[in-house]
């Protein structure tokens, strides 16, 4: 059995960073299938983590008990706990009404999915569903949201137009607002580039670089160079299990587990 | 040489198969043909009996007993009166249980009992559906041989049209928006009102348009439950001079609709008559005509917004 890496001196020196949230010993079913076994993991606050692997590991099953999307489909059952700091609540207790979480933890998709309404519509969206209705903290809201996701310049002048008439990236970079008008205190995102060409690619994880100083990021890739570019740790999952998880240097430089490193250096995967 | 040869083989082939392909584009466009032509001299034949009697008259007189001064006055205005009726009770329901099975219905036994139920009321002939009323409507509830109960009958007959049709519309909305809906908090509710309703409009618009378009060319459970053919007077109207200013009185009165009022003509020995019943065929078509344009027309105004 592997000891993954959770509280390491040298990284936490390198680091000083607080614990936003502890992954403890969760499972996760999808029916009888035991698709996440005994993960134990934690998210650094106002750090990038990325979690990488072979597709089908589990990743973005693991990215997905965070905001209880799979509470969304019948069938589905955790086991374990995510604790979520500093309030210290167990989020995927079914005491938590799962809407709260995901009001607490906003996601961002693997293909851009803006809604068919004005770029407006869709930024405010979020803060509709919170009871936000006054117009002027709407319009702040929404402006500070697009400056944060790098798209304002470039809408300012038609926000009321229709979020499809956007690029593919530029979608990517609405969606990335949607998620943020909310202050959420984590943001996952799921294979956010995976539907983008290179220079959009390249300008989401620009913007996931600044937005680190803003929120703590989850990030799903399924390609390397992109978690060692944007990433502070990575954990690198193989059939529903955390292999290893420690900063995303010594993953990518010096891995202690034989698995991971046969992955980092493209033997398998 | 043996390559040339091959080739003229292969050549043959491809020839061989072609033909199948040039007799199956001959059967279809032969099947298509029969459909269309019969549709179009049926359609001739009714414009050229019925083109004639066609005039301003002929819309506002009354049936008589004199085929040249009769006209489709009631027929007209107890068909707009019944279609009103049943569009305002079967789109709230359809539509509420339309979301109800795609949305809420846990998946079950009973959930699918319910599914194939709705499924197959939609093959259910019509007149079943006009004895189920005369019963449940006319004598049960008291409601009499009036528009509201035949209102009501054409809604229970397209009740399941309505409801495919808004399952279809919110099943075709990718999962992907309602995840993003999910992701930001909304609850159900808010998810079915603000996105899944609103871009699964187009879709239940054209099915509640081609449910009245049914309805509005039903005869049979409208004859069982009793609709006059002879009508020679207006419902009262549902607008008044005096307060309340409206009047819910035509729900109760007796009615005739067109296709009744066609069948009564059709049935008459003189020869004047079938023309008078072109003419309100011909009245008949273009009204349903009418409603499918205007449910292409919409759907194509909605759909522009909506792509993916």
């Amino acid at each position: 059995m592997v000891k993954n890496n959770l509280v390491e001196p040298e990284a936490n020196s390198l680091f000083p960073t607080q614990y936003k949230s502890i992954v403890k010993n969760l499972n996760f079913y999808y029916g009888d299938f035991n698709a996440l076994r005994n993960i134990d993991m934690v998210l650094h606050e106002k750090q990038v983590t990325a979690l990488i692997g072979p597709s089908g590991c589990g990743k973005s099953t693991f990215l997905r008990c965070f905001n209880r999307m799979h509470d969304l489909y019948p069938g589905n059952r955790y086991e374990g706990e995510i604790i979520l700091y500093p309030d210290n609540e167990n989020i995927l207790s079914s005491h938590v009404d799962p809407i709260e979480v995901r009001m607490r933890i906003s996601m961002v998709f693997q293909k851009p999915n803006p809604f068919p309404k004005s770029i407006y519509e869709n930024v405010a969206y979020g803060l509709k569903v919170r009871g936000i209705k006054q117009r002027a903290m709407l319009d702040e809201k929404v402006e500070d949201a697009l400056r944060n996701a790098a798209l304002w310049d470039e809408v300012k002048d038609r926000l009321n137009d229709l979020a499809f008439n956007l690029s593919g990236g530029q979608q990517q970079r609405l969606c990335i607002a949607r998620a943020l008008a909310t202050d959420p205190e984590i943001l996952l995102f799921d294979e956010p580039t995976s539907a983008l060409d290179p220079i959009a690619t390249a300008s989401i994880e620009e913007l996931i670089a600044d937005l680190k100083n803003k929120v703590t990021i989850l990030i799903v890739t399924h390609n390397m160079q992109q978690a060692a570019r944007v990433s502070d740790y990575t954990a690198y999952m193989y059939l529903g299990q955390l292999i290893e998880f420690d900063t995303t240097d010594t993953i990518f430089i010096k891995p202690k587990n034989k698995q991971t490193e046969d992955y980092i250096t493209g033997r398998f995967g | 040489m043996s390559d040339e040869k091959k080739l003229e083989e292969l050549r043959l082939v491809i020839a061989r198969h072609k033909f199948w392909d040039l007799i199956f584009l001959i059967s279809g466009m032969l099947a298509l043909m029969i459909a269309i032509l019969t549709f179009i001299a049926l359609f001739t034949q009714m414009l050229i009996d019925g083109a004639p009697r066609l005039s301003w008259d002929f819309f506002t007189s009354f049936p008589s007993r004199r085929p040249e001064s009769a006209g489709i006055l009631s027929a007209w205005v107890g068909t707009t009166l019944v279609m009103l009726v049943t569009a305002i009770s079967a789109i709230p329901l359809g539509i509420a249980a339309g979301i109800y099975l795609e949305e809420y219905a846990p998946k079950n036994l009973f959930t699918e009992l319910i599914e194939i139920n709705v499924a197959n009321l939609a093959g259910v002939p019509s007149i079943i559906y006009g004895l189920l009323a005369l019963g449940l409507f006319v004598y049960q509830l008291g409601l009499g041989q009036s528009i509201l109960a035949a209102g009501l009958t054409l809604a229970l007959l397209i009740l399941p049209i309505v409801i495919v049709a808004t399952r279809e519309a919110i099943r075709s909305i990718p999962i992907a928006i309602r995840e993003g809906s999910y992701a930001l908090g909304a609850t159900k509710w808010e998810t079915v009102a603000d996105h899944l309703l609103p871009y699964s409009a187009p879709g239940i618009l054209t099915g509640i348009i081609i449910g009245l378009a049914r309805a509005i060319g039903e005869t049979a459970p409208i004859i069982t439950i009793g609709a006059l053919t002879f009508i020679a007077f207006l419902p009262p109207s549902p607008i008044k001079s005096e307060f309340p200013f409206v009047s819910f009185e035509w729900l109760t009165a007796p009615f005739t609709v067109m296709p009744i009022q066609m069948f009564n003509w059709v049935s008459r020995p003189e020869e004047e008559f079938q023309f008078n019943a072109a003419a309100a065929g011909l009245v008949l078509v273009v009204m349903t005509l009418a409603m499918n344009a205007l449910a292409i027309y919409l759907r194509y105004r909605m759909r522009k917004k909506i792509k993916w």
